[in-house]
């Protein structure tokens, strides 16, 4: 048995009166891509941020997150992330107001070389629009800046929410090809709904209904298995990759 | 003529220590969402720091060198208590506005009551230069000196400051920070340290508008920096939170608006015509003019 990348045992969330997350329990391989599914609302975001100690202040987290041996929810999040974890947040968060430049500036780290080749070897636009305000780049544009400033560095595990959520098809693909090499040498746990993406990267997939873990398994398996994916997503699997 | 030149210049002169407390004040908010009603005490404590150096401190003085050493003190001496603020009493309160806020005035009216205990309510003359008493001739009018050396001063601080957040990487954490706090975290970067750093900024700034403003009444009183700080609000909601530039025309509208007003209407008017301005402000441009947007 392979030792996973991240362990999540029992993960509750409370926030502001609402139960979000009900004892979720699942592991992320240590390669590849782990899809986190499931329809809007049942916790996906939310896992994500409790992992990464972004949940809301006055937000209750109750369970376990383990990286390894390493014990992750009493940690705050720059520590989580100085440790290898990185996260690509959904809406991308890029800094409007920074140069391209400084947004990935921002993200370099003391004591480590910023891996900018790899990062314009994936994304040449950014090395061409560094002087530009990311505040008026396109969305594809400003999800490659977010994606980029997570790959200066080196990680052990990725975070990705939603990174196709509003893109044009053409940028959709391109983001996914993005990840499909960056996740042959990091693991990656992925949000994302659309299921074409889903199907081209993900090799492991975990279904939440309702605050809850309803489906774990090979994701190419729940993407074959229409009445499935219908009885946990809403959607239909009939999509080409 | 020398009437509009000498109300322009003391005005910006105004504007200027305006400047000086509320550039400090609209990082510290912009960066961590802290009200802090105890930026007052800041530059409470830089002016009773400053006078008294300039009066016990070896190699200090009320003029020359002596008062340049005079008012380093009291620069310093306001952003030590700025970051011993930050450190004891408004980290363990981050995200607790209500607490904030009830921490923040209870500080700044104990530290009112303090500098009172310590050297009495009545107002005490400031050690001033003597140049500073003087007036220089501009475009004809006698501007005084002292009004002159806070724009002087004002001028430099906003280019440090412009300065350090262009060019230094504690800047970019800053700018950034502004913009979405969260975000900084999740990119493996200790947000708290750059808190301390806008305190210990902000209570220098708001320290040298204490010794300044000194310099400018004359005299130095405990509930100054209190008076001082409405203003500062004032001009941090209209320039924008988080935005130096945005106070900085802020408070040359405010401090310009206050001086003719005051001066071609009745004395006071110019206050609420300030009031005026900022409702005005809020209703059209609720961000203020330079200021992130806010969002529900």
């Amino acid at each position: 048995m392979v030792e996973p990348v991240l362990s999540v045992a029992d993960l509750s969330v409370r926030i502001a009166g609402l139960h979000i997350l009900q004892g979720v329990s699942f592991e992320v391989a240590p390669t590849g891509v782990t899809v986190l599914l499931g329809r809007n609302g049942v916790g996906k975001t939310t896992t994500l941020r409790a992992i990464v100690g972004l949940t809301p202040r006055g937000g209750e987290v109750g369970g376990t997150v383990r990286m390894g041996a390493r014990s992750l929810l009493a940690r705050p999040t720059h520590r989580l992330v100085r440790d290898g974890l990185g996260y690509v947040p959904e809406d991308r968060c890029v800094f409007a107001g920074l140069t391209v430049a400084e947004n990935l500036r921002l993200a370099e780290r003391r004591g480590t070389t910023p891996a900018y080749d790899k990062v314009f070897a994936l994304f040449p636009e950014l090395d061409r629009r560094g002087r530009q305000r990311a505040g008026s780049l396109s969305g594809g544009q400003q999800q490659m800046l977010a994606i980029g400033r997570v790959l200066l560095n080196d990680n052990r595990l990725l975070l990705v929410d939603e990174p196709t959520k509003g893109l044009a098809p053409k940028v959709v693909t391109e983001v996914a090809e993005v990840l499909e090499r960056v996740a042959e040498s990091v693991p990656v746990l992925l949000v994302e709904q659309n299921l074409a993406v889903v199907r081209r990267l993900a090799s492991d997939a975990v279904v939440l209904s309702a605050g809850r873990v309803a489906w774990t398994g090979d994701a190419r398996e729940l993407l074959l298995e229409t009445a499935l994916t219908k009885s946990l997503l809403g959607v239909g699997a009939e999509v080409k990759a | 003529m020398n009437t509009v030149v000498l109300l322009t210049l003391t005005g910006l002169g105004l504007a200027a220590l305006y400047f000086l407390v509320a550039s400090g004040l609209s990082l510290v908010f912009g960066l961590a969402d802290v009200l802090n009603f105890a930026h007052g005490l800041f530059l409470g404590v830089g002016a009773y720091a400053t006078w008294w150096a300039a009066g016990n401190l070896p190699g200090a003085g009320p003029d020359g060198l002596g008062f340049v050493v005079a008012v380093l003190f009291g620069v310093l001496a306001g952003s030590l208590v700025a970051v011993l603020v930050e450190l004891v009493l408004i980290r363990p309160l981050y995200s607790r506005t209500i607490e904030q806020v009830l921490v923040t005035v209870g500080l700044s009216l104990a530290g009112v009551a303090l500098l009172q205990a310590t050297w009495g309510a009545d107002p005490r003359t400031f050690p001033r230069p003597a140049w500073s008493r003087q007036v220089t001739s501009v475009l004809g009018a006698q501007v005084p000196n002292a009004g002159l050396l806070l724009i002087v001063a004002a001028v430099l601080v906003l280019g440090a400051l412009l300065a350090f957040l262009r060019w230094t990487r504690y800047g970019l954490i800053i700018r950034a920070g502004v913009e979405n706090r969260e975000m900084v975290t999740a990119l493996g970067i200790d947000v708290r340290k750059a808190f301390t750093l806008v305190f210990a900024i902000g209570g220098a700034a708001a320290a040298l508008a204490g010794a300044l403003g000194g310099v400018y009444f004359g005299t130095v009183s405990p509930g100054q920096g209190g008076s001082l700080l409405i203003f500062a609000f004032i001009v941090v909601v209209i320039g924008g939170m988080g935005s130096v530039v945005g106070s900085a025309y802020a408070a040359v509208a405010v401090g310009l608006l206050q001086q003719f007003v005051n001066y071609y209407g009745t004395s006071g008017l110019g206050d609420l015509c300030v009031v005026g301005l900022l409702a005005v402000v809020l209703l059209l441009r609720p961000q203020g003019l330079a200021g992130k947007v806010a969002h529900a």
